[in-house]
């Protein structure tokens, strides 16, 4: 008879992180940065079809890196959670952290219960209707969550991206200003980052009901332009 | 947080997600209208002009021969390029809007763009022919549907019947008690090609001589500031005129009715 060999859990759980992590590295990275008005959210994506970035609520954006399919079905869970709650209660009742914590359970489930985990990170964030009402909430592949207040990075290279944005950071900048820093950030100083090779969304205060708009790649390289 | 298999997933459809985890709004059952005398919306019109649509909606709902209520919104905003005028039971017609707006919203966000007018006067049809067993009952539900078709660049009017069926009208449409009023007033000064403010003013003339003949339908009520809400949709979205711009149309109607 074959038994099978033991395997310790902490063996199980860190070749299932290093898979994890290893398919996110792979990936561009995205950040999310709070302006003046709101949270800027750019990404590195050339597809123009592809988003890595897009609208869940009112004050509720999704931005996810690593395998495509898989952080799109997040979201698609997220717009349906999102607006039956809406649906059900009233619009003020959805809110960024019962979604995190639920993206966070189904995350966490998988990466213990299922073969493969997830090779994704993801983004909730939202915009509150003063500044301090902003909310950014960073969900790991194996749903752990963390609660950021000023900038977030996600994807490969995150600490590398975080240092230099550490360093451009303030409060309440202008638009094109974060748009520029986080370009900056994601680029590194040895290449330079166009606009066709940007996505860039905000959550502005400003928007009326629906906060979440795209920027167009003219707008984009017009705040880089500066 | 709902999740589907690939084969079960009900796709961009917000009525098929609803259906999927059980929150379907019970049908009425029984002889409601009849019994009960629920509160009933009424005139609505909408027209053509150069740069899109004109809605506009008077703002009385009836229980029989009482006001129910005198602040009722029937002409609302569907999306940023449409909207929906609502004529019949208001309860039912107000959840219909409701699940509309959502399903518009809804299937914007998961597909990524927005739905063609076309498809969404489609939509509409689908929940009004679903109302069918309600309508049965007394519980009728006659929208109309009018929007900026930004394929076709034009504004488009829709109206519908009891069974869903969809009638694509070309200059304007009415519906309500007040219908008939309504309607004669706009066909007999409608043009092509008319601008901005004579397609408001033309709006508001056949609210107020619905008004003026049919007791269903509210007028411009300037002692307690309510007025009609008339909304115009052109190529940059949908835009509801302030009760200053329409307590002043209102005024030279009154002024050109006095001067009679």
């Amino acid at each position: 008879m074959n038994m099978p060999f033991y395997v310790a859990p902490e063996q199980v759980m860190k070749d299932r992180a290093d898979y994890a992590r290893k398919g996110i590295a792979r990936g561009r990275a995205l950040v999310a940065v709070r302006y003046v008005d709101g949270i800027a959210l750019v990404a590195e994506n050339p597809s123009n079809t592809l988003r890595k970035i897009s609208e869940i609520y009112d004050r509720i954006a999704f931005a996810g890196v690593g395998k495509y399919n898989e952080f799109d079905q997040l979201r698609v869970a997220g717009v349906r959670a999102a607006d039956l709650k809406g649906y059900q209660y009233s619009r003020d009742d959805v809110d960024a952290r019962s979604l995190a914590n639920n993206y966070a359970q189904i995350l966490g489930q998988i990466f213990t219960h299922e073969m493969k985990p997830m090779e994704v990170e993801i983004l909730v964030a939202e915009v509150g209707s003063t500044p301090d009402g902003d909310q950014l909430f960073h969900i790991l592949y194996d749903g752990t969550v963390m609660d950021e207040r000023r900038y977030t990075v996600l994807g490969g290279d995150a600490e590398a991206i975080g240092g230099r944005l550490k360093e451009s950071y303030a409060d309440d900048e202008a638009l094109p200003v974060v748009v520029r820093e986080a370009t900056k950030a994601l680029s590194g100083p040895d290449r330079t980052l166009a606009a066709t090779d940007l996505e860039v969304a905000v959550l502005s205060r400003t928007n009326g009901r629906r906060c979440f708009r795209r920027l167009t790649d003219a707008a984009v390289a017009e705040a880089l332009a500066g | 947080m709902p999740m589907f298999t690939p084969g079960a997933d009900p796709g961009s459809s917000f009525p098929e997600l609803l259906k999927r985890v059980g929150l379907t709004p019970a049908a009425t059952t029984g002889d409601v209208g009849a019994e009960l005398s629920v509160p009933h919306a009424t005139t609505c019109v909408a027209l053509r002009f150069a740069g899109g649509v004109v809605m506009a909606g008077d703002r009385r709902a009836t229980s029989g021969n009482l006001i129910s209520h005198r602040g009722m919104e029937k002409v609302v905003q569907a999306d940023l390029h449409s909207g929906v005028a609502i004529a019949g039971a208001a309860g039912p017609a107000m959840e219909m809007v409701k699940l509309f707006q959502l399903q518009l919203e809804h299937y914007e966000k998961v597909e990524g763009n927005a739905l063609s007018l076309e498809g969404k006067a489609n939509q509409l049809s689908m929940m009004v022919r679903g109302n069918l067993p309600a309508a049965m009952q007394g519980m009728v539900v006659v929208p109309i549907f009018a929007g900026y078709d930004l394929l076709r660049t034009n504004g488009r009017l829709f109206t519908y019947d009891v069974t869903g069926g969809r009638y694509e009208e070309h200059d304007y449409v009415a519906t309500g008690s007040g219908m008939l009023h309504a309607g004669t007033v706009i066909k007999i000064a409608w043009r092509d090609g008319l601008d901005r403010e004579a397609a408001v003013a033309l709006a508001c003339r056949g609210l107020w001589e619905a008004a003026d003949a049919d007791s269903a339908t509210g007028g411009p009520d300037a002692l307690r500031g309510i007025y009609p809400v008339v909304a115009v949709i052109t190529a940059d979205g949908w835009e509801r005129l302030d009760d200053i711009e329409l307590a002043a149309v209102f005024e030279s109607i009154a002024a050109e009715v006095r001067a009679r």
